[in-house]
Parts: structure tokens; sequence; C-alpha cells
């Protein structure tokens, strides 16, 4: 008896002591899943989105940055002045800032890094951020003066992309392998068609963050991913690419699903040069042909907004022009007999590989059979899909989602791969550019997606949802998706 | 007739009347939507149930037995109408330059593993079922070659050859006359064992998104489709699954049964 109640006495002490130690041993790292591995790791000289989801905000940083919920806050710029007249933006930098390789972050970095993403030779994917500077100058080494040609009101906004962040002048040889910022994290080990390994900057300026190691595991197919999070050998899964999946985790007391809104606007692009797509009674025929809700249900098992025009629904300037083109097929055959077409046409339906396209369109190859176009699909990996569609415009139709925010400004650009060009929408731009006004702004939003929509540019059909599956204990995680990145500043495991 | 080659029959059949079928009625259109519909279990109204986009599974194994048959047959169609010329060729002139080239060409052919080449082959000049019947064609010549030339031969020792031969027939002659009949049973035989090669190839080729392409259905991509639905919809993967299966296994006894039925070694023995 009295030995047995000493043993009893002793587990407890032992139990109590293990967990005190667990205490003190407390998850600090974490291994969080996406599908696509980047190409390589500078954020300023590829479209990209993969390099982003990892190095942005984390390795990287601009002057301005986003949050979770889309607004923009200071990044490395304490704060700013805005000239009068709206064309000269003072930066005061934050002082006592480092890049990884220990070198002091100034203002001649800044001016280094803008001159380079805006130069001629300049290989950055979004100059258009960039091209109405005028002049990048250097006040000393904590205030950088930028002069813009004319107003714009996006600034900030622009200054705040992934594309636009300061990078060290002596890394710049490297960067792509070698990434150096002036993040939290720093890079640590990239494992080739596997992992890259990010880890805690003690020296970083701002508040230390709680997990002091981040792996990035790329799972590109869905079935693995599946298996991937089901075995917990990953504990976060970015955006999970099996949207079916997502009521097993819901019910798995192990997991929680994030679900939240992205940048993406799902389209059926259209190319605008090609016969007979290059009339608008055609394109608004494909338009009244598709049945949004039956795409979003049957590609995406009930995640995704259906939406109108080229504008996330979760913007405040979003106007619902969804109306516009509705489901009616007697229409659309209608429109098609007044085109010409009565007994239809054939066309081409390039899919890249992920789900929303390649189901999506088998969805929409047999909406458009019952009006009698017959789209002959023809699946494509990215390689081919940027290749021949993007660079190479050979198509007729095709699925994609563009991720990046406010890009309603490609509809301006005629060489782009679905080649709209409009005159009036690219003067509308220019109006829209240089309006600072936010009223004035949001009312020129709405006419830019108006014209769009009542131009049928493109098939438009849902606003892509972001389902992130994590385990229980994680939190901090972004829900919504303002910009491909995966914060990491405030994530941590709930004790 | 012994238990398997019946037993093989009746599978094969069945798949070949499904397939014939399905030209003329399915019970519902294997390509038409129904999204609010979607993944039913099998029962009443859909017999193996919906898939993800509420089609009818039913009509669609039925259509994708078309696919399947069209594939590996016009396939093996390849493989006897170029094989077994090359091999009766290789053996009428045996040791000769001609014979060296055709069996070391097939050789080549025959050393690269099948199903990569068909990878191949549909990479290169684009997935469909054109190209798959094509890419799996090819690799049956060797095939009915081999087996053409090897039975050829030892029919070429044989009496009623020189007989033929003294009579003043030549080779061309007697290879269509006397060789090509007398070497039908094997090349039956073979056909049926590389027609259920034939719809595995398809099947696979299908599976990773290089076979029939939609809205054509295909056993294979059924599977692929279903991959993510396993864990709730168990029927979208074991439906297209076990009729694979079936087939396949029809389709090898019938071989072996019919082997067993017709060489004539085995039937005197038996006797």
């Amino acid at each position: 008896m009295g030995q047995s109640l000493k043993r009893g006495f002793v587990s407890a002490l032992a139990l109590s002591s293990a967990l005190i130690a667990g205490q003190a041993w407390a998850k600090d790292d974490i291994i969080v899943a996406m599908q696509l591995e980047p190409p390589h790791l500078d954020p300023t000289s590829a479209a990209a989105q993969a390099i982003d989801s990892v190095v942005y905000s984390n390795v990287f940083e601009g002057l301005t940055r986003f949050m979770g919920d889309g607004s923009i806050v200071p990044g490395l710029a304490e704060s700013w002045e805005i000239s009068d007249d709206g064309t000269v933006y003072t930066f005061k930098l934050n002082d006592g800032v480092t890049f990884h390789d220990g070198s002091a972050m100034d203002a001649e970095d800044v001016k280094f890094s803008l001159d380079r993403a805006r130069a001629e030779d300049s290989a950055n994917a979004q100059k258009a951020l960039f091209a109405g500077i005028t002049d990048v100058s250097v006040v000393d080494p904590l205030t950088v003066q930028v002069t813009l040609g004319e107003p714009n009101g996006n600034f900030l906004f622009n200054m705040a992309w992934g594309d636009a962040v300061i990078v060290a002048p002596e890394s710049i040889d490297s960067i792509k392998t070698n990434p150096v910022g002036t993040g939290a994290y720093t890079f640590a080990e990239w494992v080739q068609g596997d992992k890259i390994v990010l880890e805690r900057n003690p020296d970083y300026w701002g508040e230390q963050p709680a997990l002091a190691k981040a792996t990035f595991k790329f799972i590109s197919d869905p079935t693995a991913a599946f298996a991937a999070m089901m075995a917990e050998d990953v504990d976060v899964f970015d955006n999970f690419p099996a949207p079916e999946n997502l009521p097993q985790f819901e019910a798995d007391p192990r997991f929680q699903v994030l679900v939240g809104s992205t940048e993406g606007e799902t389209i059926l692009s259209t190319n605008n040069k090609q016969a007979p797509f290059d009339d608008l009674r055609v394109r608004q025929a494909v338009a009244h042909a598709i049945d949004r809700q039956a795409i979003v249900d049957g590609a995406m098992f009930g995640y995704g907004t259906p939406i109108g025009t080229h504008f996330a629904p979760h913007h405040p300037a979003y106007v619902d022009l969804t109306s516009k083109s509705g489901h009616d097929p007697e229409q659309a055959k209608a429109l098609l007999a007044e085109a010409g077409y009565a007994d239809g046409f054939e066309t081409t339906l390039h899919l890249p590989p992920p789900s929303y396209a390649r189901r999506g369109g088998e969805i929409i190859a047999a909406q458009l059979a019952e009006v009698g176009i017959k789209a002959e699909i023809i699946n494509v990996e990215w390689a081919q899909w940027l290749e021949s569609v993007f660079k190479g415009k050979d198509f007729g139709l095709t699925i994609v989602s563009h991720t990046e925010p406010m890009d309603i400004g490609i509809y301006a650009r005629p060489d782009y791969y679905f080649q709209y060009d409009n005159p009036k929408f690219q003067a509308l731009m220019e109006t829209l550019n240089t309006t600072t006004d936010p009223d004035e702004r949001t009312k020129l939003l709405g006419q830019a997606q108006t014209m769009i929509a009542q131009d049928y540019v493109n098939g438009y059909l849902f606003q892509l949802a972001k389902t992130g599956v994590a385990k229980a204990g994680v939190q901090g995680l972004w829900v919504n998706a303002p910009t491909a990145a995966f914060e990491l500043s405030e994530v941590s495991w709930v004790e | 007739m012994s238990r398997n080659l019946i037993l093989g029959a009746c599978l094969s059949s069945l798949v070949v009347l499904a397939a014939l079928i399905s030209f003329a009625w399915t019970p519902y259109d294997h390509a038409a939507l129904n999204i609010p519909d979607k993944l039913q279990t099998p029962g009443v109204q859909h017999w193996f149930g919906t898939d993800h986009f509420g089609r009818d599974m039913f009509s669609m194994i039925m259509v994708g037995a078309r696919t399947s048959i069209a594939v590996a047959l016009v396939a093996v169609g390849i493989g006897m109408a170029l094989g077994v010329p090359l091999g009766l060729t290789a053996a009428a002139r045996k040791g000769s330059w001609l014979d060296e080239l055709i069996m070391r060409g097939n050789d080549l052919v025959f050393a690269f593993p099948s199903l990569v080449i068909a990878i191949l082959i549909t990479a290169v000049f684009g997935a469909g079922a054109i190209n798959a019947i094509i890419a799996i064609g090819i690799f049956n010549i060797p095939v009915f070659a081999r087996i053409t030339r090897g039975a050829a031969l030892s029919l070429w020792e044989r009496e009623f050859i020189l007989a033929a031969r003294v009579a003043g027939k030549g080779a061309a002659r007697i290879s269509t006359e006397h060789i090509l009949p007398n070497v039908a049973n094997l090349l039956i035989v073979q056909g049926t064992i590389q027609f259920s090669l034939g719809i595995l190839a398809e099947a696979g080729l299908s599976y990773v998104g290089l076979g029939a392409q939609p809205p054509t259905p295909s056993w294979g991509r059924m599977l692929a489709d279903a991959q993510t639905m396993v864990s709730f919809a168990p029927h979208l993967a074991l439906i297209p699954g076990f009729a694979i299966i079936l087939t396949v296994l029809g389709l090898n006894l019938m071989g072996d049964g019919l082997r067993d039925w017709l060489d004539p070694r085995i039937r005197v023995a038996r006797a």
C-alpha cells in the first residue's frame, strides 16, 4: 500500500515535470505546404506568384505593405508626406534596419531598388507600378523623395506589391538563389523540388516573430496534398487544391478550414482578335451560354463568388454586373444567329492544370455545346500555356485566374494576351491613374467595370476562394489573400 | 471447351455488348451535366450512381467501353496488319539481310518500355485517342512479327511446303496460301492477349491525361477524376476500376482458353 502510494507520487512528479518541460519546448516551427514551387526567389524579376508566397514580407519588405484585410500600412517607411499637388512623396525610413548580410538599409538602397525596377532594361514583371516615377532622390540616409510625373492615387498601394520590395545592391547577382532582404526571416535552405527553409532573423528591426523556423513544402498533386494533410506531415496548406476534400477537414477536429477571398478573378479568357470572337455578339453569346453557379458548384464544390466583371467582389468599388451576362441559352443562340453563326462554330479551349480550369473547362464545354459552339478541350501544362496562349496568343478560349490585386488595368493593354483594344477604356484608365479623390476613383472604377462587362471582353466566371487548411493549433493565419503571401510574423501555435 | 474459355468469352462479350448497345441506347446522355444531382451513390435511378458533374456513371461506363474497345481493336489491327507481313517476309527470306533488318528493327522497338514511349508520342504529337491508338499500335508490331516468323520458320521445313515449292509456287504465294492459314490460330490467341494489354494501355494513358480527351468518356480518366474523391465517394473509382479488371480478366481467360482449344497438340493429348 505504502509502496504503491509512493510510486504514485513519484510518477505524478515525473508527469508534472514532463508537463513543465513540454511547456518550455513549445513548438516554434511550422511546415507550410504550397502547390507551386517558385522558379527562383527574386520577387522583383518574375510574375510567378509562388515567389511572393514564400518571400513576401518574410524575407523582403517594401516601403509599405499589405495587411491580411487588404489595407496598406507602413513597412520600411515609418511615415510619409505627400506634397499638396500629390506628385512628391517624402518617405521617412525606419532607423536601424539592416539587411540579412549585416549592411544597413538606407535611402540609397531605396533609390537603387526603385531605379532598378523602373529602368529601361528592368526585368520587373509589373513595370507599370513604377511608370509614373520621374525621379527618386536621397535627402538624407533616412529620407527619400519620390517624384511622380502626375498625381497617382494608387502609389502607396503600388509600393506594397512584392514587385516593389527593397533589395540590397550587393546581393543582386545571387538574389535568385540567395535572397537577402530586411524581413523577420532569413533564407536558410532550398532543396529543389522539395522545400524552402526560412529561419528567424535575430537582428530584425521590428518585433520578433513567434516561430523560429518555417519550412515551405511543395506538393502539386491534389491527392498527395490530401494524404500529407491527413497524415499530419504538414501543419498548414496555404491554399488547398481540392475543394471537394474540405468538408472532411471541417468534420475532423484535428483541423481547421479557413475560407476567404483571393484577388483571383477566374475568367474565360477570350481571344478578342481571333474570329469569330472579334464580333461582340459572339462574345455576348458565349457569356449568356455560361451558367456560373453550375461552374462554382461543379468545379469548386460551392467555393467561389460569381462575378460579372473583372473586379474583386470584396472591394468597396465593386459593381455587381452578373445580371448583364445571366445564363440564357436561347438569347445566346439568337445572338449567334444574328452574327451569322446559326449553326455554331468550332474553337479551342486551352486548360492549364488547376482544377478550376480543368473541371470548369469540362462544364463550360458542355454549356457551350448546348448553344452550338463546339469547343475542343486541350489540356496544357503551365509552361505550354505561357508559351502558346499567354505569349503566342494562339488560342480561342482559355480559363485562368488573374490573381494580382486591382488588375483591371490589364484591359488597357492592347497587346495583352486576350487583346482587348478599346481607346475609350485606355483613356479611362489614364484618368483613373491621375485621380486621387476616393469618391471620384470609385466612380471611375465602376465605369471601367461596366465598360468591359458591356463589351463582353471575357467570360467572367467567379472570384477564386482561398481555402486554407491548418492543424487546429495554428493561429494568426491570413484568411484572405489580398496578395500572394504567407505572412509568418503573426503565426504561432496555441499554447 | 474449357471453363476458362466460357467464362472469359462471357465477360468479354458482356463488355462488347455494352459498347454496341451504347451506340443505340444509354440510360442517360453520357455527356449531360446535371450538377445538382452530383455524387449520387448507386441506386435505382442511377444504377452506378453519378460522378462529380452529375453524369450517369452507367452511361459513361458503357460509352467508355466503346473508347477502350475501339482503341485496343485498332491498335491490335495496326500490329497485325504490319507485323504479320513483316514476320512472313522475314521467315520466307530466312537468314538474308532483309530478315536481319526486320528482326533487328523489331528488337529496337521492343527494347523501349512501351508505355513510356507511348507517353512520349502523345506528348509530342498531342494527347488524344488517335495518337494513343498509334502509340499502342506501334508496340504491337514486333509482337506479331516475332510470333509469325517463329511459327512460319518451322512450317517452312515441313513437307507440304516443300511440295508447294516443287510445284513452282513463289515465296509470296506460299506465305499467304499455306503459311498464313496455319499460323492463324496463334495469331488469334496472341491478338486476344494484346487486346487486353491495349485496353490496359489506353486506361493508363487516359489516367495520365494523354488518352481520349473530354468529353469522350474513358475508364482511365474516370479513375483519375475520382482520385481526390475516393474517401467520400468510393464508387467513382471502384466502378471504372472493376470495369477495367473484369474486361482484362475476361480477355486473358479467353486467350488462355482459346490457346488450349485451338492448339492441336493439347487437343490430341486431351483426347
